[in-house]
C-alpha cells in the first residue's frame, strides 16, 4: 500500500513540476485549477469532514486578496493615491520592491484571515446546520458589499495589483512563477491535511459530523476543534486569495475578491462531485469540474450555463455521493471498510 | 483506492491533452481570414449591452467583408471574430483574454462591454503586447496608465455629462449651480461621477447630494426623497440600463421636480419607448446619434447605419452598437496602412489613426483615448404619446432647442 | 455618516413607510420560502428566478395591452403549474435528502431558468406601467408611489388568504400534517407526493404574485432574481424556521432597517449593513441559547 502511494505521489509531483513545459499555453489555466483544488479541499474540512456546510470561506479569500495587494502597494507607495479615481496614477515597482512586497503581503494574507477565523469562530461556529450555512453566507455577502464601499481599496471601481516589474522576463516567466507558487501551496495544503486527518483531529471532525451532541457528551471540546479547523482553512484560503489577486491583476470586490457564486457554490459542487469527506474527493472534483467548464464552455457559447445547470441537477440527483462515494459503494474493501453480508441483507427499507 | 486514483489522474490528463490539440490554434491569419478575438457579455447583468456590442461587431464584419475586405500585401482578406462569453464578470474576462491570447493564439483583440471588464482585460493584452481596439470601456483610468496597445474609439467617461453641467451653469446666468447625483458603484459610472466632480470644481458649483445607487434592488427612493428635500438645480443619475429605467420610473412616481435631469444609457435601455411621456425632458449623454453628419464609405451616414442595423437585427442601434462597428473600421484602416500582420507594425499604424467614420472622427491620444470626438447630449421630446431623442448639444448638430428648466410635474 | 435624516425628521417617516412597503412585498416571497422549507426541507435558490418569471408574465400581458395589475391573478395560475412541473421533474428526487443537495439542485434549476429566460425573453431590462399615480402625505414631503401601496395591500391579502386556506382547507391541513411529521401523515393516509407538489406549486404561485407586483414597481431582467432569493431566506432565518407570523414582522423590520441604513450609512453600505445585521442576530441568538445549553434548530 505504502509503495503504491509513493509512486502515485511521485508521478503527480513530476507531472506538476513539468506541466508548464508540457502545456505552455495553459500555465495560467492550470494555476487556476490548482487554486480551485485548494479551495475545494479547505471547504471540505468544514463541509465534508465536519458536516458544517460553509458558504463563508470566501471571506478569508477576499481578505487575503485585498490585504496582500494593499501591502504590496502600501509598502512603497501611498495606497490612497494608487486607488484614487479608479486608479489613474501609475506607480512602478522595481523588481526588489515587487518581490519583497509580494512576500510580506502573502505572509499577512495567510495570518490575518487565520486570526479573523479564530476571533469570530466562537460565535459563528456555535450555530448549527442551516443557520450556520446562512450565517456564513451573510458574512460572505456583507464582506463583499462592505469592501465595495471602502474608498481606500478602490470601492466599486476596484483595484489593480502591481504589474510584473519590467526588465526581468516576460509574461511566460510571470506565469511560470505564479504557477510554481500555486503548486507549492497545493502541496503544502494537501500534505498538511493528509497528515492532520490521520491524527485525532480528523477523528474528532468526523465525530462532530456524525453526532456532535454525543461527541460533546463524551467529553470532547468540540468548539476547540471546530475553531482550529476553521483557522486552518482560513490560512490556506487567505494565501490562495493573495495569489489569485496577483494572477488576475485586477481586484473587484464582488466579482474577484468575494466571488460568492464561483467560490461559494462551485466549491461546494466540486467537493460533492468528487466526494465529500475524503482527501482525494475535492481534488478530483475540482479538477474534473474545471476541465469540464473550460473545455465545454467554448463549445456551448451562450448556453454554457444551461449545460452546467443540467450537469448540476444530474450530479446532485443521481450522484450525490460524488465519484469517490460511488467508488466507495462499489469497492468498500479498498477503503478499509468491512461489510457484514448478513447485516446488509437484514436492512429493511421504507419506501 | 490508489490504483483507481492513479487511473483517474491519467484519464483526466489524457482529456486535458486532447483539449490542447483540438481546441486551439486559431492563430492570427488562417487562409483568407484575419482572426480577431473578443470576450462579450452574452449572459449576466450586462447581457443587454453585450448583445448590442456583438451585433455591432458582426454587422461591421459582414459589411467590410462584402465590400472587398481588407487588403494586405496585395491580397484581400476577410475578418472573422472568435467570441467567448465573459458572463459580465471581470475575473472571467481576464481569464478569457489570457485564453484567447495564449491558447487560441489570437493576435488582435476587440474590447468587451463595460469599463470594469475592459480594465480587467487591459493588463493582459498590454503585457502580451497584443493590440486591443475597444469600443465600450470609457473609464479615464484606462488611459492614464501609459498603455501602448490599447485603443478606444469612444470618448472617455468623464466627458459624458460635463457638458450638461456647463449648460446648466450657462442657463443659470453663468452662476454656479447645486448638483445632486447618484451613481452605480462600477468603474464606468464612478468615472462619469469624476467628470461631474471636475466640472463642479471648474464652475464653482456645489455638490449637495453624492449618493450611490443600490446595486441589486432597483430602488432609489431614499436618494429622491433627499433630492425633494434639498431642491438642487441639476440631478445626475448614471447606472446603466437598470439605473436609467428605475430613475425615470421613480422620479415620475415621486414627482421629483428638478430643473435639469441628466442621465446615461437612455437609448440602450429604450427609455423613451418604455416610459413614454414620463421620460420627457430627460437629458441624455450619448457617444453618437443617428442624426449627426459624419459619414464613411462602408455605412454611409448615421441614418443609413440606423436603417441597416434595424433591418438586420429588428431594433434601432444604440450607440454601444455603433461604436462597436466603428472598431472594425479602425482595424481595417490600420491593417491597410501597416500593410502587414505584424503586431508591432499594426500597433504603430493604429496609433497614427486619423479618420472619419459614420460614428465620428477617430484620432488616438497618447494614452489610447479618442481625442477627436465630442460627446452628444440629447433630450427626450414627445408628441402626444410618441417620444423621441432629439440632439440639443453641440449646437451645430442640434435638431431641437434645449428645454430648460424642465416643467414641473404638476404642469405635465 | 449622513445626518440629513435627523435634520429633516420627516424623512424618517418616508424611510419607515418605504421600508414597510418593501418589507411586506419581500415577506410574501419569504412566506413561500418558509412554506417549502418547513414542509419539504428544501431551500429554493431558484425562488428569485420564479419571481422574475412571474414578473415577465405580467410584463407580456402589459405588452399585449392588458393592464399588468391583472397579472396578480394570471401569473400565480401559470406559475403554479410551472412549480408543479418543476417538482415532478427534479425536486421530488431531492426531497428526502440532505438539505445541501436541495440547495445545489435548485441552484442548477436557477441558472437554467436564467439562461432560458435570457434566450426566450431577451436580454433587455424591461418595465411594465401601472399608471397608478402617487399618494402624497404631510404636505407633499412624503411621497408614496401607489404601485408600492398596491403591492403591499395585495401581499397582505394573499398572505391572509393563504393562512386561512392552510387552517381550513383539506389540502392545507394535509400540508401542515406533512410538515409536522411526514411519515405519520403518510401512515394516516395523506398522499405526501401530492402534498409536496402542491406546496411547491403554491410557492411558485406566491412568487408569481410577487413578480407581477415587481414588474409594475421595479424593473425586470433575466439575471436579477438572486437578490430576491437571498432576501427571502434571510427573512425566514431571522424570523426563525417555523415562525410564520414572524416572517411578516421580520420582513418589515429588515425593510425599515435597510432604508434607515441607506440614509445614515449611505447607499453603498445598505446591503452590507443588512447582512451584518443578519450575522449579528444569529450570533446573538446562539449565545442566548447556549446559556441554556441549547442551539438553534
Amino acid at each position: 500500500m505504502k509503495k503504491n502511494n509513493l509512486i502515485l505521489y511521485g508521478v503527480l509531483l513530476v507531472l506538476g513540476l513539468a506541466a508548464p513545459f508540457l502545456f505552455p499555453a495553459f500555465k495560467v489555466q492550470i494555476s487556476f485549477m490548482l487554486i480551485l483544488i485548494i479551495l475545494a479541499m479547505t471547504w471540505d474540512v468544514q463541509g465534508g469532514q465536519m458536516g458544517y456546510n460553509s458558504f463563508g470561506n470566501i471571506l478569508f479569500f477576499g481578505i487575503g486578496m485585498y490585504l496582500c495587494a494593499s501591502i504590496q502597494i502600501g509598502m512603497f507607495f501611498p495606497l490612497a493615491e494608487w486607488t484614487e479615481s479608479g486608479g489613474e496614477k501609475t506607480f512602478l515597482h522595481t523588481p526588489t520592491q515587487y518581490f519583497q512586497g509580494l512576500a510580506v503581503g502573502l505572509v499577512f494574507a495567510a495570518i490575518v484571515p487565520a486570526i479573523v477565523a479564530a476571533l469570530i469562530g466562537y460565535g459563528i461556529l456555535g450555530l448549527r446546520g442551516h443557520y450556520f450555512a446562512i450565517c456564513t453566507l451573510g458574512l460572505g455577502i456583507a464582506a463583499g458589499e462592505i469592501a465595495g464601499g471602502i474608498e481606500l481599496i478602490g470601492a466599486g471601481q476596484g483595484m489593480t495589483t502591481p504589474p510584473w516589474p519590467k526588465g526581468i522576463g516576460d509574461t511566460e516567466l510571470r506565469a511560470e512563477f505564479f504557477y510554481y507558487i500555486c503548486f507549492a501551496l497545493l502541496i503544502a495544503t494537501f500534505s498538511f491535511l493528509n497528515w492532520a486527518y490521520k491524527k485525532r483531529f480528523g477523528l474528532v471532525l468526523n465525530a462532530i459530523r456524525d453526532n456532535e451532541d454525543k461527541a460533546e457528551a463524551m467529553g470532547i471540546h468540540t468548539m476547540r476543534y471546530k475553531i482550529v479547523g476553521w483557522v486552518v482553512s482560513a490560512f490556506f484560503v487567505g494565501l490562495a486569495g493573495g495569489l489569485v489577486g496577483n494572477i488576475v491583476g485586477y481586484i473587484e470586490p464582488i466579482e474577484v475578491a468575494f466571488d460568492g457564486r464561483e467560490m461559494g457554490v462551485f466549491m461546494v459542487l466540486m467537493a460533492i462531485l468528487g466526494g465529500k469527506g475524503t482527501l482525494w474527493g475535492p481534488v478530483i472534483g475540482a479538477s474534473a469540474f474545471h476541465i469540464f467548464k473550460e473545455g465545454f464552455w467554448t463549445f456551448f457559447l451562450g448556453w454554457q450555463y444551461v449545460a452546467l445547470g443540467f450537469l448540476i441537477v444530474v450530479i446532485v440527483v443521481f450522484f450525490p455521493e460524488g465519484f469517490m462515494g460511488w467508488l466507495r459503494e462499489k469497492y468498500p474493501e479498498r477503503f478499509g471498510e468491512v461489510i457484514d453480508e448478513a447485516d446488509r441483507k437484514a436492512q429493511v427499507e421504507l419506501k | 483506492m490508489n490504483k483507481i486514483s492513479k487511473l483517474l489522474v491519467t484519464i483526466l490528463s489524457a482529456i486535458a491533452l486532447a483539449f490542447t490539440s483540438v481546441s486551439s490554434s486559431f492563430a492570427k491569419v488562417e487562409g483568407e481570414y484575419i482572426v480577431l478575438g473578443a470576450a462579450v457579455s452574452l449572459t449576466g447583468k450586462y447581457s443587454t449591452n453585450g448583445k448590442h456590442t456583438q451585433n455591432g461587431y458582426n454587422l461591421a464584419v459582414e459589411r467590410i467583408n462584402s465590400k472587398g475586405g481588407v487588403k494586405v500585401g496585395g491580397k484581400s482578406y476577410k475578418f472573422e471574430i472568435i467570441y467567448y462569453d465573459d458572463e459580465s464578470n471581470s475575473k472571467r474576462a481576464a481569464q478569457l483574454a489570457e485564453r484567447l491570447i495564449k491558447q487560441d493564439g489570437i493576435k488582435y483583440m476587440l474590447g468587451p462591454y463595460s469599463s470594469g471588464l475592459t480594465k480587467a482585460m487591459a493588463p493582459v493584452t498590454e503585457e502580451n503586447k497584443i493590440p486591443m481596439v475597444e469600443a465600450n470601456g470609457a473609464s479615464r483610468s484606462l488611459f492614464t496608465k501609459g498603455y501602448k496597445y490599447l485603443f478606444a474609439v469612444l470618448s472617455p467617461a468623464n466627458q459624458y455629462l460635463e457638458v450638461a453641467i456647463d449648460l446648466a451653469v450657462e442657463k443659470n446666468g453663468g452662476k454656479p449651480v447645486n448638483i445632486a447625483m447618484a451613481f452605480e458603484q462600477d468603474a464606468f459610472s464612478q468615472d462619469v461621477r469624476l467628470g461631474i466632480v471636475d466640472a463642479a470644481k471648474r464652475t464653482g458649483s456645489k455638490i449637495t447630494i453624492d449618493d450611490k445607487l443600490p446595486k441589486e434592488l432597483n430602488d432609489m427612493a431614499a436618494t429622491l426623497a433627499k433630492v425633494k428635500a434639498t431642491k438642487p438645480d441639476v440631478l445626475v443619475v448614471s447606472g446603466h440600463s437598470k439605473g436609467a429605467l428605475t430613475a425615470i420610473r421613480q422620479i415620475a412616481e415621486m414627482k421629483v421636480d428638478v430643473p435639469m435631469l441628466a442621465m446615461t444609457h437612455c437609448d440602450a435601455s429604450k427609455l423613451a419607448k418604455q416610459h413614454g411621456k414620463k421620460s420627457e425632458y430627460a437629458l441624455c449623454a450619448a457617444q453618437w446619434h443617428k442624426t449627426l453628419s459624419y459619414k464613411d464609405k462602408f455605412f454611409g451616414n448615421g441614418k443609413k447605419y440606423d436603417k441597416d442595423f434595424t433591418k438586420e437585427y429588428g431594433y434601432a442601434p444604440p450607440y454601444q452598437a455603433a461604436e462597436s462597428s466603428a472598431a472594425l473600421l479602425v482595424y481595417k484602416d490600420a491593417f491597410e496602412r501597416a500593410n502587414s500582420f505584424d503586431t508591432e507594425k499594426l500597433r504603430n499604424a493604429l496609433a497614427k489613426t486619423d479618420m472619419q467614420t459614420f460614428y465620428g472622427n477617430i484620432k488616438f491620444g497618447s494614452g489610447g483615448q479618442n481625442t477627436a470626438k465630442p460627446m452628444v447630449l440629447f433630450q427626450v421630446r414627445c408628441k402626444g404619446d410618441k417620444c423621441e431623442n432629439k440632439v440639443v448639444a453641440p449646437t451645430k448638430w442640434a435638431s431641437a432647442k434645449l428645454v430648460h428648466p424642465v416643467p414641473s410635474w404638476s404642469k405635465r | 455618516m449622513d445626518y440629513l435624516i435627523f435634520k429633516a425628521p420627516i424623512l424618517m417617516v418616508q424611510a419607515s413607510m418605504d421600508g414597510i412597503l418593501l418589507g411586506i412585498l419581500f415577506a410574501l416571497i419569504a412566506y413561500g420560502m418558509a412554506l417549502q422549507w418547513g414542509v419539504m426541507n428544501i431551500i429554493n435558490i431558484a425562488q428569485g428566478d420564479l419571481v422574475i418569471m412571474g414578473g415577465y408574465i405580467a410584463y407580456f400581458m402589459y405588452v399585449a395591452g392588458i393592464h399588468p395589475a391583472f397579472g396578480i391573478i394570471v401569473s400565480p395560475i401559470i406559475m403554479y403549474f410551472v412549480g408543479w412541473g418543476l417538482y415532478k421533474l427534479v425536486i421530488n428526487k431531492v426531497v428526502d435528502r440532505d438539505l445541501f443537495i436541495s440547495i445545489l439542485a435548485t441552484f442548477g434549476i436557477s441558472i437554467l431558468m436564467q439562461q432560458l429566460m435570457n434566450f426566450v425573453f431577451g436580454a433587455d431590462v424591461v418595465v411594465a406601467q401601472s399608471n397608478f399615480g402617487t399618494t402624497m402625505l404631510f404636505d407633499n414631503s412624503v411621497t408614496l408611489p401607489n404601485s408600492k401601496i398596491f403591492s403591499a395591500i395585495v401581499s397582505v391579502v394573499f398572505a391572509i388568504f393563504l393562512i386561512i386556506y392552510m387552517k381550513r382547507s383539506k389540502l392545507g391541513r394535509a400540508i401542515r400534517a406533512t410538515a409536522q411529521n411526514a411519515r405519520a401523515a403518510k401512515i394516516l393516509g395523506v398522499d405526501t407526493e401530492k402534498v409536496y407538489a402542491a406546496t411547491f406549486g403554491i410557492n411558485a404561485a406566491l412568487c408569481g404574485v410577487a413578480g407581477a407586483l415587481i414588474a409594475i414597481t421595479f424593473t425586470l431582467h433575466p439575471y436579477v432574481g438572486l437578490p430576491y432569493t437571498v432576501r427571502s431566506f434571510m427573512i425566514v432565518i431571522v424570523a426563525g424556521l417555523g415562525n410564520l407570523p414572524g416572517v411578516a414582522l421580520s420582513g418589515m423590520g429588515l425593510g425599515v432597517f435597510e432604508e434607515f441604513a441607506d440614509y445614515i450609512l449611505g447607499t453603498e453600505f445598505r446591503i452590507g449593513a443588512v447582512f451584518t445585521l443578519l450575522v449579528l442576530i444569529l450570533v446573538y441568538r446562539r449565545f442566548k441559547l447556549s446559556k441554556k445549553r441549547e442551539y438553534l434548530k
